[in-house]
């Protein structure tokens, strides 16, 4: 895939990535690498020049953002990913608006997956905590029961407590056959749940392998924990 | 003094409803449309267009209701004229704002809005003159409701009111209470995160031109209703209307509502103590006094 924002300045400059259905994939790399590009040009909001996107073996071109439901992936945005304006539950109203009838029991169903929001169900969406935003954004991308959903550093800003909870309720999903692709910059927690990892440098697919065999590998855990720049291998 | 209020309250109901379709165009397509209060000029003109083919036509619409110097021709006209003017709203889109969306930026909207004013504003001294008119040239006393303070409000400027009230309930209503109104809000906060949540930003823009010209239109009909309706109705109101979506905060459509009244009420109360001619400077005083105090605005929220 290439990908960019402007048509002369490509940020992804061949990315390759094949996810496996009810797997956790990881994406990872250094600021710039293109990571959330790369999911952003998945979703519909960044344009690809050239590339396709298969889905289920289909190749679904270039997505509408406003059908990503009709597909089934749901996405979730790093920063401001609920509507502040509104209350929990006029956010989640606004995400099961296509639910018709079985609106209400689905809200009752995401509540109890979420009980932290039931408490604030009216309270306004921009009144709550790092991590309790962070819950209300995965519960209203499982509004449309998605089988793919994709997040953007789901536990940016978050305390280490809450990042964790999130990351383990992401792989509780998977268990459910949800697939889930993650960029994430808490590299360490991330690969101990994730089943695949990708690591992105400079828009190009680097390292790709299981994120068990990565997490001990040592030139990953160098850089990642050292902080030292990958080389692009031209 | 409480004369003055109930001007203020009159006009700022009628700022509201045009703050109320600029704010929601502002934030969401990121321009500040200055061709918006043309849009109430298109409004007041198309209804007076309307009201003479139905008087002529239909005379049993001629009947004055009640005591008001509005005619029964004249509420049925306001209903085309605020479908004619969000579709007029539309199609400025269509044929201006739309293809500089998509090759230029912002800047090249704001000078594009300021250009499709001035052709609004000469096409309808072209059409229809220059001079003033009326929708009813029967004189309607006002009510005198005290004479020491003199209070007087007319019939007409009272039912102004009403419907304002109960169009800024039915907006209310809508945005507090239905999944629509959600979805409106939501574009308004962040397009982005309500597109991959499913709102299709095309459409909701679509709508928003409609709602905005929609609201415009009655605006400009009450503005014409209780003034004189000119060319200049547009020219006249722009500051004021961009007055009430800068203090209400700009995508924010509670804010425009209240921001109208603000405006309305400081520009009236103003004339107790400066001299009318300084009058619209009130607005910009407001704008500074707000903007020092919250930066964006009473009700708005930093650019998401």
């Amino acid at each position: 895939m290439i990908a960019g924002y402007l048509p002369d300045l490509p940020i992804l400059r061949g990315v390759s990535l094949t996810v496996d259905a009810g797997s956790l994939t990881v994406i990872i790399g250094p600021n710039g690498a293109g990571k959330s590009t790369l999911i952003k040009s998945i979703v519909g909001l960044v344009p690809f020049s050239k590339g396709m996107l298969l889905l289920r073996g289909k190749d679904v071109g270039h997505i509408q953002p406003h059908q990503l439901a009709k597909h089934g992936i749901s996405y979730v945005p790093q920063s401001n990913n609920i509507f502040r304006s509104l209350t929990v539950k006029q956010n989640l109203t606004l995400a099961l608006r296509h639910a018709g009838k079985s609106a209400p029991n689905r809200l009752q169903n995401l509540l109890q997956q979420f009980p932290q929001l039931s408490v604030k169900l009216h309270d306004k969406a921009g009144a709550l905590s790092g991590g309790q935003r962070q819950f209300l954004a995965v519960a209203m991308a499982l509004s449309t029961s998605p089988r793919i959903i994709l997040m953007d550093e789901p536990s940016a800003g978050l305390s280490p407590k809450a990042s964790q909870e999130i990351l383990e309720m992401l792989r509780h999903l998977t268990s459910t056959g949800v697939t889930i692709i993650l960029v994430e910059q808490n590299v360490n927690q991330a690969l101990r749940l994730a089943d695949h990892c990708y690591i992105l440098a400079e828009g190009i697919n680097q390292i790709d392998d299981k994120a068990a065999k990565l997490l001990r590998d040592s030139i990953v855990s160098e850089i990642y924990l050292g902080g030292k720049r990958l080389k692009v291998q031209q | 003094m409480i004369q003055h209020l109930l001007d203020g309250i009159l006009f700022g109901s009628i700022l509201s409803l045009g703050a109320a379709g600029l704010t929601m165009v502002m934030h969401i397509l990121r321009f500040a449309n200055f061709s918006h209060a043309e849009l109430l000029s298109i409004g007041a003109y198309t209804a007076l267009v309307f009201d003479q083919i139905f008087k002529a036509t239909m005379p049993f619409f001629s009947a004055q209701v009640g005591s008001l110097s509005i005619t029964w021709a004249l509420f049925l006209a306001m209903a085309f004229s605020l479908f004619l003017t969000g579709v007029s709203a539309i199609l400025f889109d269509y044929l201006v704002f739309r293809r500089i969306r998509e090759k230029g930026d912002e800047l090249s909207m704001v000078f594009a809005s300021f250009g499709l004013a001035l052709i609004i504003r000469n096409l309808i001294g072209l059409i229809f003159g220059l001079n003033t008119q009326l929708y009813s040239k029967d004189i309607v006393f006002a009510t005198i409701l005290s004479r020491d303070p003199l209070i007087a409000l007319k019939p007409d400027q009272l039912v102004t009111l009403l419907i304002t009230l109960l169009i800024i309930l039915v907006i209310h209503f809508v945005l507090s209470r239905t999944t629509f109104g959600y979805s409106l809000r939501a574009v308004g906060e962040n397009p982005e995160l309500a597109q991959v949540n499913g709102i299709n930003l095309r459409t909701t823009i679509l709508l928003v031109w409609f709602i905005g010209g929609g609201l415009a239109a009655l605006a400009g009909v009450f503005y014409g209703l209780n003034n004189q309706i000119t060319p200049m109705i547009g020219s006249d109101l722009v500051l004021p209307v961009f007055a009430a979506t800068i203090v209400g905060g700009i995508g924010s459509i509670y804010g425009a509502l209240f921001g109208g009244f603000i405006v309305g009420i400081a520009a009236n109360i103003a004339l107790i103590i400066l001299p009318s001619g300084y009058s619209p400077s009130v607005p910009f005083l407001i704008i500074i006094a707000v903007l020092l105090i919250r930066p964006n605005g009473l009700f708005g929220e930093s650019r998401t």
